[in-house]
């Protein structure tokens, strides 16, 4: 018998989870420790805190353990966690330049105060498999000394200020001054600038590549230069009752990218002198596709008349929530037989009545056998 | 009689500050075809569109009166009663059937949707409507389950005809009607739009550059320049002794 | 680690009730409301659950039902998880449960003043069928302008001869609000109509919760001349129970491709195999008696 077996379902839904954690850990390798998941695969870790909503790299390599390695699952897992967590308090506002930077570039200008300090990153090596990873072993390799002369900087001041300074930057509309939380308030459509970066910050990156990428194709209209990507640890302060000032409780690894493109192409603000626009992007962890994705949609939504799904805020935001996506996606595995039944007999219906007839009610509405 | 249609001081301004259309006044009376002639740019767009409740104006009134409704500001309305209004009482007629029109239902189905936005719900008078309708505009019956994408120009003009006309509103709004439409198809729309006037008498605001539709249709003409009302008048007089230099511009561009 | 009781902490199940509050005051109307995310997928319940978690009490004895069935995994999934995370009483017999939540289906026995039945929705918007914008359907809401679903229906009579929505068929409640009734067969949508019970219906991937109130006015949309017109099993009875008043579900038996039919209502058929005379009852609550076949 099928799935819907009476007295069957029980049965199956333990033999699965059963099957799953035989799954998980056949074979006679020894059980990945969270800490290895934490030290070794800090990408994947961070990909997860940024779709999780949730910055707490011990969980999110949990998740991962857990999903056998499936990122979307593992942040599904950490966005309920979430869901089960008290809300303490909101912070004030963290100031990126005081980030303490691992990396931090700029493509519109060849050399910037504070340099450009390429960090730790693959964007400059050969993409050619290292075999001799097969068989690793050994201990870490020592930190490496520090390049920069005097020590990192306490502040480093973003590369949009100067053209802010110089009046090049566009100002961001100021009907909005509070933001939402989309975690508290629903909002609807047309939503404010802070919903959308929300949204972005969280969405799934696969998704979001795909329509920054179109806009980049023609779908769109955005040229966007990178002004500023950087990559480091925020202070995190919070108020304490009885303390004047905040109090750092620890730092998190952040990324930030702002974008600039022609103001031309996303909505103007209306004044004569022509300007550049500012896309945004922000994520927990160390995550650059992510962050240029947000960034170059958070200019293309900007369009006042969509012609491209990378311009039409309702069609980016309801369809990079992950979350959200693989869910109904997977939803269409579950039983459908009903509705399905309704469609057999409707199709059979008309296929009996041949082409040009109209069919006789079969039963007239509401019949049925009296009570 | 009193006008169908009696504007006064309609101005409209558009948001990046440039100047649709300056005080313009007129009335349209029962039954009567008003032409309102100009260049592109001269400022008649912007009146139509007000007119169809399409923009705000920025300043003006206009007073309509309806066998149906009696009298009403129609520009002091709220979205509901605009929206009323527009699906039974003042219908426009597109330039392009590609705005007014969904190419994605059929032909009768466009028609349909005048009569069901105004509460039809029996699908067999829909049906005779709808036939009524076509055979008024001169359409084939047998194309009113076809998409409109497989109309010429001049019969997705008809389409949009029979959907103006559907809840008999008491004024028809013409944007360009035959523009883009071969010089014969254009006399045979015309014709017929002569004869749903007289035969409906329906008032209609008829908007155009081409001062030769005007004058095969239009009872009295608004002459428009720069946003301005420059003169106005019984078409034929205007045509035959024109009075501002502006319309003598036109005119003589006319006969030649 | 202890999670809260019914697993969403209080703040939420409070914002979730004055969201039905409100769906309960507006007959119809689709209230936003902000979905929490659940250890159970969206698209997968999550919005009846929020809204199941959110009434639940010690006293409440559960029902949970998917395509009509009380054995179907995904039901059985979710009954777990109000067990575990509530401790409350679960049943399959409907007419003890207090609280039903459904996937598809409305129980074939009918409801009493003191049930409320959870719908599990995953397409709350009934105009998404002719507009995909949030903006658009939010205003034709607004001025009740639902000319253009009529001209979808329009349109499916002149192509087919007749309405042809099999599902999810679209309803207006109270004469004011177009409503998707969930994907429940058009079998079950008289039942809606002045009924006794509470119907709540919950969307969490779209956020969206709405209702139905006892004795509401629910007519499913159609012409004068093309009235609405439920599926017909064409005299067909079930194998089990022998009721030809249900909605079946066929089986493929045998490699041959034989069919056999079955209650959905898995519950209600085992009653029905014990007392042949069981009344479904929903018949009294649907206005002027009904014509019978042949008469």
């Amino acid at each position: 018998m099928g799935y819907v077996a009476v007295c069957g379902g029980e049965n199956a839904i333990r033999n699965s989870e059963t099957l799953l954690q035989f799954y998980r850990r056949r074979g006679e390798s020894d059980p990945i420790q969270v800490r290895q998941i934490v030290q070794q695969m800090r990408l994947a870790v961070d990909r997860v805190m940024a779709e999780g909503s949730l910055y707490d790299p011990t969980l999110a390599a949990l998740a991962i353990k857990q999903t056998e390695g499936d990122l979307v699952e593992a942040a599904f897992l950490v966005r309920a966690y979430r869901s089960t967590l008290p809300r303490l308090q909101t912070t004030p506002l963290l100031r990126t330049s005081g980030m303490r930077l691992i990396r931090r570039i700029s493509a519109a200008f060849k050399d910037v105060p504070g340099g450009q300090v390429l960090g730790p990153t693959r964007d400059y090596t050969q993409r050619l498999l290292d075999f001799s990873l097969l068989d690793e072993c050994g201990p870490a390799p020592e930190p490496p000394r520090t390049v920069l002369p005097g020590g990192a900087p306490e502040e480093t001041e973003r590369i949009s200020e100067y053209l802010r300074r110089e009046g090049l930057l566009s100002e961001p509309s100021r009907d909005a001054p509070v933001s939402v939380d989309i975690t508290r308030d629903p909002v609807s459509f047309p939503v404010p600038r802070s919903a959308r970066l929300q949204h972005l910050a969280r969405g799934d990156e696969g998704g979001m590549l795909a329509l920054a990428y179109s806009s980049m194709r023609g779908f769109g209209n955005v040229h966007p230069t990178v002004a500023e990507l950087r990559v480091g640890y925020l202070p995190v302060r919070v108020a304490v009752p009885g303390l004047l000032e905040p109090v750092v409780i620890g730092e998190i690894l952040a990324t930030e990218v702002e974008v600039i493109a022609r103001d031309g192409d996303a909505g103007s603000d209306g004044s004569s002198s022509p300007q550049f626009g500012l896309g945004y992007g922000f994520a927990l962890g160390h995550n650059e596709r992510r962050t240029i994705c947000m960034a170059i949609l958070d200019r293309s939504m900007l369009a006042a008349q969509p012609s491209a799904p990378a311009e039409d805020q309702e069609f980016v935001l309801s369809h990079i929530e992950g979350i959200e996506a693989q869910g109904f996606t997977n939803h269409w595995k579950l039983p459908h037989y009903v509705d399905f039944q309704s469609e057999l007999d409707q199709l059979r219906a008309r296929r009996a009545a041949g082409p040009g007839t109209r069919e006789e009610p079969l039963i007239a509405p509401c019949a049925e056998v009296p009570a | 009689m009193t006008p169908v249609l009696s504007v006064r001081d309609l101005t409209v301004t558009y948001p990046s500050g440039v100047v649709g259309c300056v005080d313009v006044s007129f009335d349209i009376l029962p039954g009567e075809i008003l032409g309102v002639v100009g260049e592109s740019g001269s400022g008649k767009t912007s009146v139509l569109n007000a007119i169809a409740l399409a923009l705000p104006p920025t300043r003006g009134d206009a007073r309509f009166d309806s066998p149906r409704l009696g009298s009403q500001a129609i520009f002091a309305l709220n979205a509901q009663e605009t929206r009323w209004l527009r699906q039974r009482e003042i219908a426009l007629v597109h330039q392009n059937p590609h705005r007014a029109l969904n190419f994605d239902l059929s032909a009768g189905a466009n028609v349909a949707e005048a009569l069901l936005a105004a509460d039809w719900r029996h699908y067999g008078r829909i049906r005779q409507r709808v036939a009524e309708l076509f055979r008024r505009v001169e359409l084939d019956l047998t194309r009113m389950d076809d998409l409109p994408g497989r109309f010429s120009g001049g019969m997705q003009q008809r389409v949009q005809l029979a959907r103006a006309l559907a809840n008999s509103p008491a004024l028809l709004l013409l944007d360009e009607p035959t523009g883009g439409l071969d010089v014969s198809i254009q006399a045979r729309l015309l014709d017929l739009i002569r004869e749903l006037s007289r035969d409906l008498r329906t008032a209609m605001l008829l908007v155009s550059h081409d001062l030769e539709v005007v004058r095969l249709l239009a009872r009295r003409t608004l002459v428009m320049q720069q946003g301005r009302v420059v003169e106005s008048g019984l078409t034929d007089q205007i045509l035959e002794d024109p009075q501002e230099p502006y319309t003598q511009l036109l005119v003589h561009s006319m006969l030649t | 680690m202890r999670y809260t009781f019914a697993f969403l902490d209080e703040q939420s199940k409070r914002s979730v009730r004055r969201a039905l509050l409100k769906a309960v005051a507006i007959p119809g109307y689709q209230v936003p409301f902000v979905s929490r995310e659940l250890p159970i997928s969206y698209g997968w319940g999550t919005g009846g659950i929020q809204i199941t978690c959110a009434l639940l009490g010690p006293n409440d004895i559960v029902k949970v039902i998917d395509q009509g069935a009380d054995d179907s995994v995904n039901a059985l999934n979710i009954k777990r998880f109000f067990a575990r995370t509530a401790g409350v009483a679960t049943t399959t017999l409907t007419r003890e449960a207090t609280i039903i939540q459904t996937r598809h289906r409305i129980p074939e026995e009918r409801l009493s003043a003191s049930q409320i039945l959870v719908l599990q929705v995953p397409y709350p918007e009934p105009l998404r069928l002719v507009e995909p914008r949030e903006t658009e359907t939010s205003r034709m809401h607004a001025e009740g302008d639902y000319g253009r679903m009529y001209v979808a229906l329009y349109e499916d009579i002149v192509r087919h001869g007749e309405i042809t929505l099999p599902w999810d068929y679209p309803t207006r409640i109270n004469g004011r609000y177009l409503m998707s009734p969930s994907p429940i067969p058009r079998f079950d949508n008289p039942k809606l109509h002045l009924a006794e019970c509470l119907f709540l219906f919950g969307a969490g991937r779209e956020k969206r919760v709405y209702a139905v109130p006892p004795h509401t006015p629910v007519e499913s949309l159609a012409f004068d001349d093309y009235p609405f017109r439920a599926e017909s099993f064409h005299g067909r009875r079930c194998e089990r129970c022998g009721s030809t008043d249900t909605y079946l579900d066929e089986v493929i038996v045998d490699a041959s491709g034989r069919r056999s039919h079955q209650c959905s209502d898995t519950a209600f058929c085992l009653q029905r195999r014990a007392n042949p005379a069981l009344s479904r009852g929903w018949g009294h609550n649907r206005g002027p008696a009904p014509r019978r076949e042949g008469t």
